[in-house]
């Protein structure tokens, strides 16, 4: 049995200073195998006196199993290392810049328009569009605005020569859609237009086109209330703060009473700055009572319906949202300026 | 408008100082757009007269004054002034005096004579942007008074917006009645006393123009000194209403329109022709204003006529030939009452608006003109002396406006402002108002004053309630919601994908101008037909756009200026063609490098231009939002604007809705480009969706199959791909080019395309065998049709 010790101190030796698993393969072939060292004791058994050979055959499988042990352990270890270097060896520089481009992004005035119509939809309203170069029966007529008012020397207009216009506010939307929904007999109707508007004018201020979005709420018993509720409403939703509201008496011609809306500095909270004007208050919205004529020019009951209208310039949310203080970014299409909203 | 509070005084004791009449005033309608004082702090300036002046020893240009403060020895000044002259009353700051900036005044040596002071121009005093010379005061101010007291300095001037429907309160007696109502103090308004006449001729005048012209007031004043310098105090209130001091005719009238808000013209009576008819302008008639200006007048504006024609646009502007000038004795005052509608827009369109056509368009009160021309004469003889004669109203057949009374329910008052006001307030406000009211069964029964044209019906009374009670009175009332469906049509979803997807692909949006260059739209599109501005604000803004590309293709050429070296902007907008029809279009630009520098690229890669496979993927990518990409079809060329080889039509069900490509040398060559860019645009309507219409998946095993075909290069990879897919029928699944070579091996026009053909039948297993007798009949097909060469 001497034989059986020298057989396992020889293995576990070799196992021990075994680097590669394929060489302790050949290990475990060699000791273990169908012709291996061990197996080989096994298959002498049959020459020992039949009383022997229990207690031969059981110090022989102790002698397997010390080496089978010894064999996994030294695998695992082995693969373990393995495992490392390879590991170790592919890294990557996680600090380098991936392969690919870089994503665009959208103008700020489409993710304002957007985040409008989505807070609008939330609360009921749709989002109706119209044609940007109206007649002008849409555009001033209709909307109590008849030829020669006053009121059209406030909208420099944009003429082409059939004498049809580029609308200088969405408010015809409000006209076609009430003409729709009377055709259809739809009302009561809830609705936001989002479009682009154009006035003659251009100087710092000033851009020949420009956004409004527009608001109409057309129902029996709708009130001036109902209309100070949806601004405040909205506006506190836009700016994502509480904000002070006032209505300062306007004249619209399309609405009556008609007023003016001013909120609290987003910059100061009212404190006074330079955005302002040191006064607290930025000018945001116009909007009023929809008028007795602009129902009749629609074929609506004014005895039966009332109703609200506003208009705000999305540009001027715009800058007050992100801080933009001169309008003509927006039209340059300066890709400094416009990378800077990919975040929002 | 600018209002003087101390002018306001005259008619109401305002309880506010100039910071809360001003938010007072914006809170009732009447925005407040700014503030200033009438002058800005200075003292120490005195008046004082000009003794005598003598040339200075050692400069041509100073003279040196002897001045009279009237109390104590005359001071001697050195001035400058080409107007200073014996005799003329001035302001005087006096040693130790501060003018504006901060400016001490001490005694000085100028070239070696000694100034105890300085005479001021009404620049230095910061009454004037400009000023030409000393200040002229007449001698009704008293000499040794404090300017500031005599000239009434210490006052404030509100700029007031006033609102289109307001013209009633673009006077200071307009803002005073506000004034009074929102304060509750009384308004004094006296009607002044009519003046005596002392000679009894007068102008005849003769009204045809129906209720264009209702009322008119003349009177004829003789014997006038025109060259008589209008008082300080009046010259200082025109001042402050931003009017400057003409001669004391035309002072006079512009003082009654800033206080009363009643227009008038002065006529110099010497250059009448006859007397004067108010009639419709003749179609074509000829007339010099005031200014200088001819116009050519239309049938359907007033004009006031002599014997010789018109002299004046009527509620407008009047004539040159008959102006007053400093000679002018005799003077005719006009105090008419034109209706609105016949004014409205007449000198807008002649590109004339003045202080009348504004108020006379708003509406002037039609009880005001007596009053405005006692007011009118009794100035002007208090001025320039002179003899009144009577006074003369003619009016037409048809009769002025009368005020009728309007409803206001109580119930409707409620339901539109959402509360009902206190009933005893409603009727209270009104009347503060000037209103008559009367309590009627469920409301009141108004009747607006004379000087009200915005009281038409109940909404404007309601209007005014809101107004005056104050629109913060009314509750915020959370509406309820409609709660109801609208539709949502699924298939039109596409454009926030479209917005999104672009970005995602580096496209950057943009927004431009509807209207564009029309010498840049013209490279791009010389066949195009296009509708152009009447008014353009320039002549490269004055078309609108039929396509989406003038204004990327501008933007791009800007982005390289700024340094960009890699550009891609998208726009969604409409575009519009020689109907003006409007057409929703989706469309990019794509210039500069392929793709950012960056470690990872190829070395050959790293420096390449993006091309029209780079566009053609976006393309793919844009139109699979349809969700059926089997509809478009990329057929060769279609624009002039581009490149022939490397353009294509886009197609959807046989229709073309969009061109890609890259632009045509030529055009890239008079832009003046540095680059080559790949435009594309394509109408938005075509990435409306069809909803998805699942179908079942195969369980059946995939066969894939190469094959390398040699082909003439004008070959394309559609006609390879119509046939083999007409050959393997129903069982081809994908096609895939997966190489394209030439060069060694394959001759000289002729190339190799490598295509993946995986098949699939949708029932069974393929064999190998069915699938090898797809591809030799494939092989087959592509040598007879196309010749093409099997590559082995």
């Amino acid at each position: 049995m001497a034989d059986l010790d020298t057989l396992v101190g020889t293995a576990l030796a070799e196992i021990a200073s075994c680097t590669e698993l394929s060489a302790l393969e050949a290990i475990r072939v060699a000791v273990l195998g169908k012709k291996g060292t061990l197996t080989d004791e096994l298959k002498s058994l049959g020459k020992l006196p039949a009383a022997e050979r229990p207690a031969a055959g059981a110090l022989i499988n102790v002698a397997k199993e010390k080496v089978a042990a010894a064999l996994d352990a030294r695998k695992a270890g082995l693969t373990a290392t393995a495992i490392s270097a390879r590991l170790a060896s592919e890294t990557c520089d996680v600090t380098l810049p991936g392969r690919g481009e870089p994503r665009g992004g959208l103008h700020p005035v489409t993710k304002v328009r957007l985040r409008i119509e989505e807070l609008f939809r939330r609360a009921g309203f749709d989002v109706a569009t119209g044609p940007e170069i109206e007649d002008d029966f849409h555009n001033f007529t209709a909307l109590n605005i008849p030829a020669d008012h006053p009121a059209r020397a406030m909208h420099d207009t944009f003429y082409f020569p059939d004498g049809r216009l580029l609308r200088t506010h969405t408010s015809p939307v409000q006209i076609r859609s009430m003409q729709a929904a009377v055709a259809a007999n739809t009302l009561p109707l809830a609705l936001i237009a989002p479009g682009r508007v154009y006035r003659c004018d251009y100087d710092q201020t000033h851009s020949p086109m420009f956004h409004q979005v527009e608001g109409l709420f057309v129902d029996e018993n709708v009130s001036f209330g109902n209309l100070k509720s949806v601004l405040h409403g909205f506006l506190e939703a836009f700016f994502e703060r509480d904000l002070k509201m006032r209505l300062r008496p306007s004249y619209f011609p399309f609405t009556e009473p008609s007023a003016e809306v001013d909120i609290s500095c987003v910059f100061c909270a009212g404190a006074g700055c330079r955005v302002c004007k040191h006064t607290g208050w930025l000018e945001i919205a116009g909007c009023g009572m929809v008028h007795p004529n602009v129902f009749k020019a629609c074929g609506i009951d004014a005895e039966k319906y009332t109703g609200y209208a506003f208009g705000m310039g999305i540009e001027r949310l715009t800058m007050l949202r992100y801080g933009v203080n001169d309008l003509r970014l927006f039209f340059d299409s300066d890709l400094r300026f416009l990378r800077q909203f990919q975040a929002v | 408008m600018k209002l003087s509070l101390q002018w306001l005084k005259d008619f109401v004791d305002n309880p506010w100082g100039a910071r809360e009449l001003g938010e007072r005033l914006t809170m009732a309608g009447f925005e407040l757009e700014g503030s200033a004082p009438a002058a800005p702090p200075f003292a120490g300036v005195v008046v004082a007269e000009i003794v005598s002046c003598e040339k200075h020893p050692q400069a041509d240009k100073l003279q040196l004054c002897q001045v009279s403060t009237g109390a104590g020895p005359a001071l001697q000044i050195v001035c400058g002034a080409h107007n200073a002259r014996a005799g003329l009353r001035t302001a005087l700051a006096t040693v130790g005096a501060v003018l504006p900036g901060d400016l001490k005044i001490a005694a000085a040596k100028l070239r070696g004579v000694d100034s105890a002071g300085m005479l001021c121009s009404a620049k230095e005093l910061g009454l004037a942007e400009v000023s030409d010379g000393i200040v002229e005061l007449p001698a009704d101010v008293p000499l040794g008074a404090d300017v500031r007291e005599a000239l009434g300095l210490d006052d404030d001037v509100l700029e007031i917006a006033i609102t289109p429907n307001r013209g009633d309160a673009m006077s200071v007696l307009g803002l005073a009645r506000e004034v009074a109502a929102l304060s509750g103090a009384t308004l004094r308004s006296p009607a002044p006393d009519r003046v005596v006449a002392k000679h009894s001729a007068n102008v005849p005048v003769t009204l045809i123009a129906g209720s264009g012209c209702a009322k008119f007031v003349g009177r004829l004043i003789r014997g006038v000194n025109n060259r008589a310098a209008t008082p300080m105090w009046l010259r200082e209130r025109l001042r402050r209403a931003g009017l400057r001091s003409i001669s004391p005719v035309v002072d006079v009238t512009n003082y009654v329109l800033q206080e009363l808000g009643q227009p008038m013209h002065a006529y110099d009576a010497a250059k009448l022709q006859g007397g004067i008819t108010v009639r419709m302008a003749r179609a074509q008639e000829s007339l010099t204003l005031l200014d200088g200006k001819t116009v050519t007048l239309a049938d359907d504006m007033l004009v006031i006529a002599d014997a010789g024609g018109a002299v004046g646009l009527a509620g407008v502007m009047g004539g040159e030939r008959t102006a007053v000038s400093a000679d002018s004795v005799d003077v005719f005052f006009e105090v008419a009452w034109f209706q609105p509608q016949a004014i409205a827009g007449r000198g807008r369109r002649i590109g004339v608006t003045t202080d009348a056509s504004q108020r006379f368009e708003r509406g002037v009160d039609p009880e005001l003109q007596e009053r405005a021309l006692e007011r009118a004469t009794q100035l002007l003889l208090s001025i320039a002396g002179g003899t009144a004669g009577p006074s003369a109203v003619h009016r037409s057949a048809d009769a002025l406006p009368i005020r009728t009374p309007v409803q206001l329910r109580s119930a409707q008052l409620a339901r539109l402002l959402g509360f009902a006001p206190a009933e005893g307030l409603v009727g209270a406000k009104l009347k503060a108002l000037g209103m008559r009211v009367e309590v009627v069964s469920g409301g009141w029964r108004v009747t607006p004053p004379s000087h009200r044209f915005d009281i038409a019906i109940e909404a404007d009374l309601i209007e005014e309630v809101g107004r005056q009670i104050g629109l913060a009175a009314i509750p915020e009332i959370a509406p309820r919601a409609l709660q109801r469906f609208a539709p949502l049509p699924e298939a039109q979803s596409a454009d926030a994908r479209v917005l999104d997807l672009l970005a995602a692909r580096g496209y950057q949006e943009a927004i431009h101008f509807a209207f564009v260059d029309p010498a840049l739209q013209l490279t791009l599109f010389p066949a195009a037909a296009t509708v152009r501005l009447t008014n353009p604000i320039a002549e490269n803004l004055a078309v609108m756009r039929v396509s989406l590309w003038p204004g990327l293709l501008q933007a791009t050429r800007d982005n390289f200026r700024r340094q960009q070296d890699r550009v891609r902007l998208f726009e969604l907008a409409s575009v519009f063609d020689a109907a003006g029809r409007e057409t929703e279009m989706v469309a990019g630009v794509s210039a500069g490098l392929r793709h950012t520098e960056q470690w990872a690229s190829a070395r050959d890669e790293a420096k390449m231009s993006a091309d029209f496979y780079d566009l053609r993927a976006d393309l793919s990518a844009l139109c699979s939002i349809s969700g059926d990409l089997a509809q478009f079809e990329f057929r060769a060329g279609g624009l002039g604007c581009l490149h022939p080889g490397r353009s294509a039509t886009l197609l959807k069900s046989g229709h073309a809705v969009g061109y890609l490509g890259e632009l045509h040398p030529d055009v890239v060559a008079r832009l003046d480009l540095t680059y080559v860019p790949q435009v594309f645009e394509l109408r938005r309507d075509a990435l409306w969706s069809c909803s998805p219409r699942v179908g079942d998946i195969s369980r059946q095993p995939l066969v894939r199959r190469d094959l390398a075909v040699v082909v003439d290069e004008s070959i394309t990879f559609g006609q390879l791909r119509d046939r083999v897919i007409s050959v393997a029928s129903g069982l081809l699944r994908e096609l895939r080019c997966f190489d394209i070579y030439r060069g060694a091996g394959v001759e000289s026009g002729r190339k190799s395309v490598a295509l993946g053909l995986i098949f699939q039948d949708n029932l069974k297993t393929l064999t190998d065998e069915e699938a090898d007798r797809l591809m030799a009949a494939i092989r087959s097909d592509l040598g007879t049709s196309l010749n093409a060469k099997i590559r082995e």
